[in-house]
């Protein structure tokens, strides 16, 4: 189960400006917390073209998420972006399985106290607050990355792998690699900031 | 120039700059920096001093830096993001501009699993990239990270490594641009013995005209034994040794592999040099400092312009 919150609208659009979109809005953990509010209103505030829109649970279940995907086929076909409501699992899943879109979040997955219920685990979230998905082809390196580190790879990756372990893949080859398929490699040239390490966990 | 670093006079008046370096002893013991600081005495403008380097609890590198200030050389001293968040990097960074350390360089780190203490946790609360542009900001805005003010800002004349063999090479270039952008003055290489393909890097970096904008020093550095050459081949990550190094040194009689190694040292030296937007080296014999002024003067690059005494 986890927590998120809509990112702020001026994160967000200039990304996707002037391109359709298709949305996925995940309401599995709509009972811990989910922000209906705010989501309706960010995508009421959208200028841009909806394709159309999902809206299910558990999109954290890759299995699942594939159904909708098939389901909706043309209509994401027709989007230039996905836009994904959910939380960093969800984000990750979709765009893994959309490799060849440009796949955006809406949201930063915010850290909660306690059981955190089950989510996939080929994909990891940290409940960091500040979700950096959309430069980083929806792979996470604050949980992916030996070092989390928002500037990488670091001089270690070898070979498509870690310096830490031989048998562990390097979450910024794969960044690289997703990025170059979306023609997005440009975002490597952006400086990420210092992290804030203390986002407020959700309450 | 931006501070009172030796480093930088050499660079700026486009000498042929040299570095060396020197690692910390895993104890207290003054003495091993006196007797390493004597071989690099002379025959470099800077030398580095590692801050536990692969994840290894040695003497604090400010403070084996102090001490090998106090033999006459100027120390960077390289620090890294692996043991320190942002608060206590600020506050070493203050400290050892107070000591009149010109020069700092700016690392992740070696992850703590390849060291003597595996089960210690990272902090990586920033990395080498932000460290740099921290630092920089310090110096030139007079700004701590947190955008606070100070009174006297640190003169530290700023570097970063870099690595051309590491994966993904396309990307390696983008990645020193942004180390530039973030306002590296130096960089220093991974060590080289795949010259063709450092040469194409460095024609990369001219290209994106980076050469213009940072003062690029070749990493080198002597083989001691054969062992020493298939470790670095196969287990350091970020290492690119080729075959042909391999064969030349095997192609010489046990006992004189080491000379062998420091020839082909002064030979990648040589070659390096030749390429356009070098502007100096980085020479590490770790563990074999003795060797430093043989290397360096085989290199044909003695004196030293305006060592300072
Ligand atoms: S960057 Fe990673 S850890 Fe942070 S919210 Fe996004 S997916 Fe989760
Ligand atoms: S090798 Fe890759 S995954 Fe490992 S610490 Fe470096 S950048 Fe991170």
């Amino acid at each position: 189960m986890l927590a998120v919150q809509v990112k702020p609208e001026e994160e967000v659009v200039p990304l996707i400006s002037s391109k359709k979109l298709f949305v996925f809005e995940c309401l599995g953990c709509r009972e811990v917390h989910y922000p209906v509010e705010e989501a309706a209103q960010f995508l009421g505030n959208l200028k841009e073209e909806v394709t159309g829109r999902a809206t299910l649970d558990y999109l954290c279940n890759r299995e699942f998420a594939r159904a909708y995907i098939d389901e909706y086929a043309d209509e994401i076909e027709e989007a230039q972006a996905v836009l994904v409501f959910s939380c960093g699992v969800g984000a990750q899943v979709i765009s893994s399985l959309l490799e060849d879109k440009l796949v955006y979040t809406g949201c930063d997955t915010l850290y909660l106290h306690g059981f955190q219920g089950l989510t996939a685990k080929e994909f990891d979230c940290d409940q960091c607050g500040e979700c950096y998905l959309n430069y980083t082809g929806g792979i996470c390196p604050v949980a992916l990355c030996s070092k989390h580190i928002l500037n990488g790879p670091c001089g270690g990756s070898q070979d498509g792998k870690c310096e830490v372990d031989p048998d562990m893949t390097c979450a910024w080859q794969d960044i690289i690699d997703r990025l170059a398929r979306r023609g997005q490699l440009h975002l490597l040239e952006r400086l990420g900031a210092p992290k804030n390490w203390s986002v407020e966990p959700a309450s | 120039m931006k501070t009172r670093s030796n480093l930088e006079r050499v660079l700026e008046a486009r000498h042929f700059a040299v570095t060396g370096e020197l690692g910390p002893p895993p104890s207290a013991d003054p003495e091993v920096i006196g007797s390493k600081a004597k071989f690099l005495k002379g025959n470099v403008d800077a030398f580095n001093v590692t801050d536990g380097q692969t994840a290894v609890v040695r003497m604090a590198s400010w403070a084996a830096a102090l001490l090998g200030k106090e033999e006459g050389l100027e120390p960077i001293v390289q620090m890294t993001c692996r043991d320190r968040n942002r608060i206590a990097l600020q506050m070493d960074v203050l400290g050892i501009a107070a000591l009149g350390i010109n020069n700092m360089l700016c690392l992740t780190g070696d992850h703590q699993k390849f060291g003597n203490h595996p089960t210690a946790k990272g902090v990586y609360d920033v990395d080498s990239i932000q460290l740099v542009k921290m630092v920089r900001d310090m110096r030139d805005e007079k700004k701590f990270q947190s955008g606070d003010d100070m009174s006297v800002e640190p003169c530290l004349f700023i570097g970063a490594a870099a690595n051309p063999f590491a994966d993904p090479f396309e990307f390696r270039v983008t990645r020193l641009a942004k180390k530039v952008a973030a306002g590296a003055d130096f960089i220093q290489t991974q060590i080289i013995y795949n010259v063709d393909k450092f040469a194409e890097w460095m024609k990369d970096v001219r290209e994106k005209g980076l050469h213009e904008k940072v003062k690029i020093l070749a990493g080198v550095a002597p083989i001691k034994s054969m062992g020493a050459a298939r470790y670095m081949k196969t287990r350091v990550p970020g290492m690119d040794v080729p075959d042909s190094v391999l064969e030349r040194l095997q192609g010489v009689p046990k006992e004189q592999v080491s000379r062998e190694g420091i020839k082909l040292c002064v030979d990648i030296i040589e070659q390096v040099r030749q390429i356009e937007g070098v502007a100096g080296i980085h020479l590490m014999a770790i563990e074999w400092e003795e060797v430093v002024p043989e290397i360096i003067a085989a290199a044909g690059l003695l004196p030293r312009p305006g060592v300072s005494a």
